[in-house]
């Protein structure tokens, strides 16, 4: 049981690393809670392996401290930390029975067999390994495999978390489903912190309860899955995050005016204030699929598109237009009268989301 | 419901393979065979003996004892060869120049021909002029291979673990570099001990290696012929005569047909027994003693 800090942490593999891109992980604080199920989302080559590796010991960061529980722990090794991970593919010990595999982190801290027993049967139990128990490891199916690799991991009384590196990653997708349920029924159960990395934002939602995106060595937004999708805190996570994701448009701030390239956008004054107040030259707009409107009559602050095409997705359709040569996407429900090739499009004003660098800039409706 | 076409002509597909497998194998042993039930005498005096020459090759005390010398020595390298082996791969460097470096060296010795192999042995164990022979002798330590038959042996021994650890050390090494690195991660956050990592990590994943490591030492050194021949031509007396050498005796030196044909059949199908009986006993260990529910 702890709750895990990294203070200015930032690792690099480098040995004298000059810039940004020699960081597989930037300089960043963050705090996980005793407790809490959290996921770390983003796509492959971002940083969230070699983070989680860090916190699990596996790897000495190259700057800044990892404390448990104020502790600071950088020097420790992995048996040391009493985490517990659980890896892409699962890890068993092939010659020994499950039960020898479950008893196995116990017998190695010469733990009496009496008490090694009853605690393995009941992880088996939670887990519901008990009926393979005399099994030999190796001829288990992947997710039973991954079950016991986790199950390693809980039969230690004192694990501090437990880490999970795209866990699902082999599994069939009928039984990832169960097993997600079963990590839930666990982390419930036991109040351990859990860290999942993965790059699924559905298997990220599903599984936690506060997701930290990362993005190029940095998390660019920790949050509920429901911020990440109503207020992307960085342009990569609108796009990562939702599907499809956010709808982004270059914007400049001529003549009072709000310019998507050539064309004068209707948005409110809130907007176009914030938009002039931005101060830099990579400013964005952002606007899910989901708050834009298409009809076929011109509309108030509507403007005009070039729909490309409408896939039907079953409880909704998927509408493809451009507009100044650029291309979006739009939701429509189910049932949406049917659109033609000149189309009129509203964005929805209280749900476009400003970028400044990338990043978000509340606007100040009023 | 059989859908199947019949079509003849199908088997001259085998035929080129077929013909392949014929003078590469079948047609020699099959002369091996003739020969073993023959007394033949001269080109057009032959006579047919049926088993007879399987009787006197099976009653031959001679040979009986170069067959337990050639067990006791196969067992012997085995003994030695596999665990050492083992054993280098475990320390040998895992990357970088080191790596490429200690894996050249390792491999020198399986480059050099057999018959060589045997001279440098030989040369090198002479009392005068020899490294090790002088050197032991130097030290006050009574060794001499052409008079000795415990130093013929342990020499012997020593030239072939020389020679052949390499072999099992490389194919060691190459399974123990396709384990991946989580289990070893694993191993570490669930506190296992090196002997731990080893038992139950590393040797399970070693086990196909070492069947085909172990089949080719055990066949290889049953058949040993020129190292032991050209170091100590089966002396002290005949305390290193192993089968081969007597095999190539009774061909070559006395020209008796009949008895070393019957000899060969015997001697190969000795290899084939072991080998077979040695596999499908590691592949039936292999398998699940509780094969219940399964995937």
């Amino acid at each position: 049981m702890a709750e895990i800090t990294l203070k200015g942490l930032a690792h690099s593999y480098s040995k004298s690393p000059s810039s940004h891109s020699d960081y597989a992980i930037r300089q960043m604080d963050h705090v996980w809670h005793q407790g809490g199920a959290y996921a770390l989302l983003g796509p492959s080559g971002c940083g969230k392996s070699t983070l989680l590796n860090i916190i699990s010991g596996l790897l000495e960061p190259s700057e800044g401290d990892v404390l448990f529980d104020g502790h600071r722990v950088n020097e420790l090794p992995p048996e040391e930390r009493n985490i517990a991970q659980v890896f892409q593919f699962p890890v068993i010990y092939d010659t020994m029975t499950v039960y020898d595999n479950l008893a196995f982190p116990l017998r190695n801290m010469n733990t009496p067999e009496y008490k090694v027993d009853p605690k393995v049967r009941e992880i088996a139990d939670i887990l519901d390994l008990t009926p393979l128990l005399s099994r030999k490891a190796k001829n288990l199916t992947a997710d039973e495999k991954q079950k016991v690799s986790m199950g390693r991991g809980l039969v230690r009384d004192d694990v501090s978390a437990i880490l999970f590196d795209e866990p699902l990653t082999v599994i069939d997708p009928q039984l990832k489903w169960k097993l997600r349920r079963k990590l839930k029924e666990i982390h419930e159960r036991f109040n351990i912190t859990m860290i999942y990395v993965t790059h699924d934002q559905l298997e990220a939602s599903t599984f936690a309860d506060k997701i930290a995106v990362m993005y190029d060595g940095q998390v660019v937004q920790f949050g509920t899955p429901r911020e990440l999708f109503e207020k992307p805190a960085h342009t990569f996570v609108g796009y990562f995050i939702g599907s499809p994701g956010m709808n982004f448009m270059s914007v400049t701030h001529q003549a009072d005016k709000v310019m998507f390239g050539e064309l004068p956008l209707p948005v409110n004054e809130a907007v176009s204030r914030s938009v002039a107040a931005a101060g830099s030259s990579n400013i964005k707009l952002g606007i899910r699929p989901e708050f834009i409107t298409v009809s076929n009559s011109p509309e108030p602050n509507s403007v005009p598109v070039e729909v490309v095409n409408l896939q039907d997705l079953g409880t909704y359709s998927l509408l493809s237009f451009t507009l100044n040569g650029q291309l979006f996407k739009a939701r429509l429900p189910e049932g949406h009268a049917p659109v033609g090739d000149a189309a009129h499009a509203v964005f929805s004003d209280q749900h476009i989301a400003l970028y400044v660098d990338e990043y978000l800039v509340e606007i100040g409706h009023e | 419901m059989n859908n199947k076409v019949l079509n003849n002509r199908a088997w001259l597909l085998v035929l080129p393979m077929l013909v392949l497998v014929a003078f590469s194998a079948i047609i020699p042993l099959m002369t091996v065979v003739n020969y073993s039930v023959q007394d033949v005498l001269g080109p057009n005096a032959r006579f047919f003996t049926g088993t007879e020459w399987f009787h006197s090759i099976l009653n031959d005390s001679a040979l009986r004892d170069a067959f337990v010398r050639q067990i006791l020595f196969s067992l012997t390298i085995l003994a030695i060869q596999v665990p050492l082996g083992i054993g280098i791969a475990l320390i040998m460097p895992k990357r970088g120049w080191q790596a490429s470096a200690v894996l050249i060296l390792i491999t020198l010795p399986l480059l050099i021909p057999w018959n060589v192999v045997g001279s440098i042995w030989q040369i090198f164990t002479r009392g005068d002029i020899g490294l090790m022979g002088y050197g032991l002798r130097e030290l006050g330590i009574n060794y001499n291979i052409t008079r000795n038959s415990g130093d013929a042996w342990a020499t012997i021994i020593l030239m072939d673990v020389w020679h052949w650890t390499p072999l099992v050390a490389m194919l060691c090494y190459s399974g123990l570099r396709s384990i991946p690195e989580a289990y070893y991660q694993a191993a570490r956050i669930d506190r296992a001990s090196k002997w731990a990592i080893f038992r139950y990590i590393q040797l399970p994943k070693l086990t196909n290696v070492l069947v085909i490591a172990v089949l080719l030492r055990f066949m290889h050194s049953f058949m040993i012929y020129a190292e032991p021949f050209v170091l100590t031509g089966g002396g002290p007396g005949s305390s290193t005569t192993f089968l081969s050498q007597s095999l190539a005796t009774m061909a070559i030196g006395q020209q008796d047909l009949g008895p070393s044909a019957a000899f060969s059949i015997i001697y190969f199908l000795v290899i084939l027994l072991v080998s077979w009986v040695f596999y499908t006993t590691i592949m039936h260990m292999q398998k699940d003693k509780n094969p219940h529910g399964g995937a």
